[in-house]
C-alpha cells in the first residue's frame, strides 16, 4: 500500500524545492530513526495487515462517500462528500495518529507527545495511545483550549494529559514549538506524533502516506458510485493533511482539478487570516522550507481563523510544490462564508460539519454557478460537534 | 582588526584559559543597550560574544531566552537592528562577534546583503540552531565567500557518523550541546558529558565550546577540563532581566567577572 519514499522527490526529504529537515541537531538522529522505521514498516506485511485491520474494525474504514442529493439539486452540480467525519473520533486525524502510534510502539517508545489545534489530532492520538496502553501528553495553545473545550475534556477522559501553551499566539504554532522542546528534552523515550503533512522530514512523507487511504478509497468509490472520476476534488488546507490525503488519490489523473481552500479569516485585506499559500512567501518554519505567513524581517506572523484547525502560518511542503507546479489550486473563503456553509450543510443534508471542511464547502457554494454540471468530490474531514459553542456564539444563538 | 574565531581560541589557550562566550539577545533588556553591553562584557572577560537575533518561534530555547527574544521583538528589534548594533559596538571594542539566530530571518534578509553587512560589523561567524550541515550547504558557502565561519552543533544524541559530518563542516569551532533539551540554567551538568565531549573530540581538530545549561563559574571550570570554550546564555539573560541603563552594564560586568574565575585552567590540558 505504500509508495517507496524517494519516488516523490528528487532530493531526500524534499518535494521539489520544499521540505527538508531544518531541525535542531538533537533531533536529527531520531528523525532519521523514524524514517528508517517507517520505511521498514511500509515493507512489513505484518505491520501493514495490523494497520489495515485496525483501520477497518477500529476506525470504521472505508468511510463512505455520500451523494449530497438536496444540495446537488440546489446547486446544479453533483456533489459527493467523503465522510471522514464518520471515522472513529470524528475526523480523518485518526488515520495518521493510529499509523504513527503503531510505529512508536514498534520502535519501543512508550511516551507519546502531540500538538493539537482544533483538538482532533489530540483526541485521535490520545485514542490510539489508550488503545495501545501508551502514555500520552498533548500540547495545546490556551486560546485553542478555550475555543475547543469539548475536545480537551475528551482527551482527559481518554487518559491523556493536556498541557496548555501560553506563548506567542497561544494556538497551534506555539503548541508545535512546545512539543518540539519537550521532544528535545525526552528524545530517548518519546515519539512525537506530528499531526499534519508539515514539519521536518520524514513527517510530511509519513503523514501523507497514512492519510493517503482517503484518496485511494475515494477514487475507487467515485468510479463505482458516480461511474467516473470527479471533475474537482476540494478540501480545506491548514497544515494540509486531509487535503493531501485525498489529493494523492487523484494526482495522476490530469483531468481532475485539485482545489485547496485556506482560511481567509476576516478577509485577506485585513491581514487577519491564515491563507499561507495564497498570501504567504517562501520561508522556513517548523523544520521545513515552505510557504509561510511572515513579516519582511522573517518573523512568523500571528494568524486568525474561526477554525482552530486552519489557524496556522505554515503549510505542508508538498502543497507548496503543488501550488508552484500548478497541479493544485489554492483559494480562500472567509470566516463568514464558512459559517454560512456550516448551516447550509446542516439544513440541506442533516450533517453538522466541522468548521474546517465548512471552508471547502463554502468555496463550492460560492463557485457553484461556474461549476454547473461538474462532479465535485469534497473531503468532509471532520464533524462539527466540537465547534458548537463557536458557531452558536457567532450566530447569536447562545 | 577583529580576531578570527581560530585566533581567539588560540589566545585563550595560550593564556591557559577556557574561552568565555557570553550570549546576549540583541535589544535586551533595553532596545539600545547592546553596543555598550558588548563592550562591557569584552572589558571584563569575554573572549567572543554570541549576539542573539530574536525570533518569533525559538524552538531550541527555554523560557529565559524565549522571554528575552519576546521583549526585544516587542521593542522592534529586527536583523537590521542587530547588524547596526554590532557595527555600533566597533567604536567601543574589537571583540569578535558571532550571530546566533534561527534560519528564517537570515534567509529573508538575503545572502549577499547579510554576509557583507555582517563582515563589515565585526561578525566573524554564525550559529544557526535549526540548520544542520545537510541543509546549510549554501549558507556555509555564502558565509565562506565573505570569510565568515559557520559553526554547526554536535548533540549528545548525534551518532558518530553525524559527529564526523558536523566536525568536517563546522568552521571556527564546534558547538557542543551539553544537555538533551532546550537552553536554560541547570543546577548540575550531565554525568554523561565527559564521554560525549571526548566522542566529539575524536572527529575534529577544531576547538570545542560547550553550551546549554552552563550557568556558573563552577560549571565553566568543570567543562573547561574537556573543552576550549564555554557559552553562557540563559544565566546572563536572567541576571539582566529588568535592569536598565548603567545597572545593566554593572550587572553584566560583575556576572562575567565572576564567570572568569572559572575560566582559569588549573589542570594540564588534554587538548590544545
Amino acid at each position: 500500500m505504500v509508495t517507496e519514499a524517494g519516488t516523490t522527490t528528487e532530493r531526500r526529504g524534499y518535494f521539489g524545492a520544499y521540505g527538508g529537515q531544518y531541525a535542531s541537531e538533537l533531533l536529527i538522529d531520531v528523525l532519521n530513526a523514524i524514517e528508517t522505521a517507517f520505511l521498514e514498516a511500509c515493507r512489513d506485511p505484518g505491520f501493514q495487515s495490523r494497520l489495515r485491520d485496525l483501520l477497518q474494525h477500529y476506525v470504521g474504514r472505508p468511510t463512505p462517500i455520500y451523494r449530497a442529493g438536496r444540495l446537488s439539486e440546489r446547486l446544479g452540480i453533483a456533489l459527493y462528500l467523503k465522510r471522514e467525519d464518520l471515522a472513529h473520533t470524528g475526523a480523518h486525524k485518526i488515520n495518521n495518529a493510529l499509523g504513527q502510534v503503531l510505529l512508536a510502539e514498534r520502535m519501543g517508545r512508550r511516551r507519546i507527545i502531540a500538538e493539537t489545534g482544533a483538538g482532533m489530532h489530540g483526541v485521535a492520538t490520545a485514542t490510539a495511545a489508550a488503545m495501545l496502553g501508551l502514555e500520552c501528553i498533548v500540547y495545546m495553545g490556551s486560546e485553542d483550549i478555550r475555543r475547543q473545550n469539548a475536545n480537551v475534556q475528551r482527551m482527559r477522559l481518554l487518559g491523556a494529559e493536556v498541557r496548555a501553551v501560553d506563548t506567542g499566539s497561544k494556538t497551534l504554532k506555539d503548541a508545535i514549538n512546545e512539543a518540539m522542546r519537550d521532544w528535545a528534552a525526552n528524545v530517548d523515550t518519546t515519539f512525537y506524533v506530528f499531526g499534519t503533512v508539515a514539519g521536518p522530514h520524514p513527517f510530511p512523507l509519513m503523514v501523507r502516506e497514512f492519510q493517503s487511504v482517503i484518496g485511494r478509497e475515494a477514487r475507487l468509490q467515485m468510479l463505482e458510485m458516480a461511474g467516473s472520476l470527479p471533475s474537482h476534488v476540494v478540501a480545506c488546507v491548514g497544515g494540509g493533511s486531509n487535503a493531501m490525503g485525498i489529493f494523492v488519490g487523484f494526482l495522476e489523473d490530469a483531468s481532475v482539478r485539485l482545489i485547496g481552500v485556506e482560511a481567509g479569516g476576516h478577509g485577506l485585506a485585513t491581514g487577519e487570516h491564515a491563507a499561507t499559500l495564497v498570501a504567504g512567501t517562501v520561508g522556513v518554519l517548523h523544520g521545513a522550507r515552505t510557504y509561510v505567513l511572515q513579516t519582511l524581517d522573517g518573523q512568523i506572523r500571528e494568524t486568525h481563523s474561526i477554525s482552530a484547525g486552519l489557524d496556522y502560518p505554515g503549510v505542508g511542503p508538498e502543497h507548496s510544490a503543488l501550488k508552484d507546479s500548478g497541479r493544485a489550486h489554492y483559494v480562500t473563503v472567509t470566516d463568514q462564508e464558512a459559517l454560512e456553509a456550516f448551516q447550509t450543510l446542516a439544513r440541506f443534508e442533516g450533517i453538522l460539519p466541522a468548521l474546517e471542511p465548512s471552508h471547502a464547502l463554502a468555496w463550492i457554494l460560492r463557485e457553484a454557478s461556474s461549476l454547473k454540471e461538474s462532479c465535485v468530490l469534497m473531503n468532509l474531514s471532520g464533524r462539527g460537534d466540537k465547534d458548537m459553542p463557536t458557531v452558536l456564539r457567532a450566530l447569536g444563538m447562545e | 582588526m577583529v580576531a578570527t574565531i581560530a585566533d581567539t581560541f588560540r589566545r585563550a589557550a595560550q593564556a591557559r584559559r577556557t574561552a568565555l562566550i557570553p550570549y546576549v539577545t540583541v535589544g535586551f533588556p533595553e532596545l539600545n543597550c547592546t553596543p555598550g553591553l558588548i563592550a562591557t562584557l569584552a572589558a571584563y572577560g569575554a573572549d567572543l560574544i554570541e549576539l542573539g537575533v530574536p525570533f518569533s518561534d525559538p524552538t531550541a530555547d527555554g523560557p529565559v531566552i524565549q522571554h528575552s527574544g519576546q521583549v526585544a521583538l516587542r521593542a522592534g528589534v529586527t536583523l537590521e537592528h542587530c547588524l547596526a548594533a554590532a557595527a555600533a559596538s566597533r567604536k567601543l571594542t574589537d571583540v569578535p562577534l558571532v550571530l546566533m539566530g534561527y534560519y528564517n530571518p537570515f534567509l529573508q534578509f538575503g545572502w549577499d546583503r547579510l554576509m557583507s553587512r555582517a563582515a563589515a560589523a565585526g561578525v566573524v561567524g554564525f550559529i544557526v540552531p535549526d540548520l544542520p550541515p545537510e541543509e546549510g550547504v549554501e549558507f556555509s558557502e555564502q558565509a565562506a565567500a565573505k570569510g565568515l565561519d559557520v559553526v554547526f552543533m554536535a548533540a549528545p544524541t548525534s551518532s558518530d557518523q553525524r559527529l564526523n559530518l558536523v566536525g568536517r563542516k563546522s568552521r571556527g569551532f564546534v558547538y557542543c550541546v551539553t544537555v538533551k533539551g532546550v537552553t536554560g540554567q541547570r543546577r548540575e551538568l550531565s554525568p554523561e558529558l565527559p564521554a560525549f565531549l571526548a566522542r566529539v573530540r575524536c572527529f575534529t581538530k577544531l576547538p570545542l565550546a560547550a553550551g546549554f545549561g552552563i550557568s556558573s563559574a563552577g560549571h565553566v571550570q568543570e567543562v573547561g577540563r574537556y573543552v576550549d570554550g564555554a557559552v553562557v546564555g540563559s544565566a546572563l539573560m536572567a541576571a539582566l532581566d529588568g535592569t536598565t541603563g548603567d545597572v545593566t552594564l554593572e550587572v553584566a560586568a560583575s556576572f562575567i567577572g565572576e564567570l572568569s574565575k572559572g575560566a582559569v585552567r588549573s589542570d594540564p590540558l588534554g587538548a590544545s
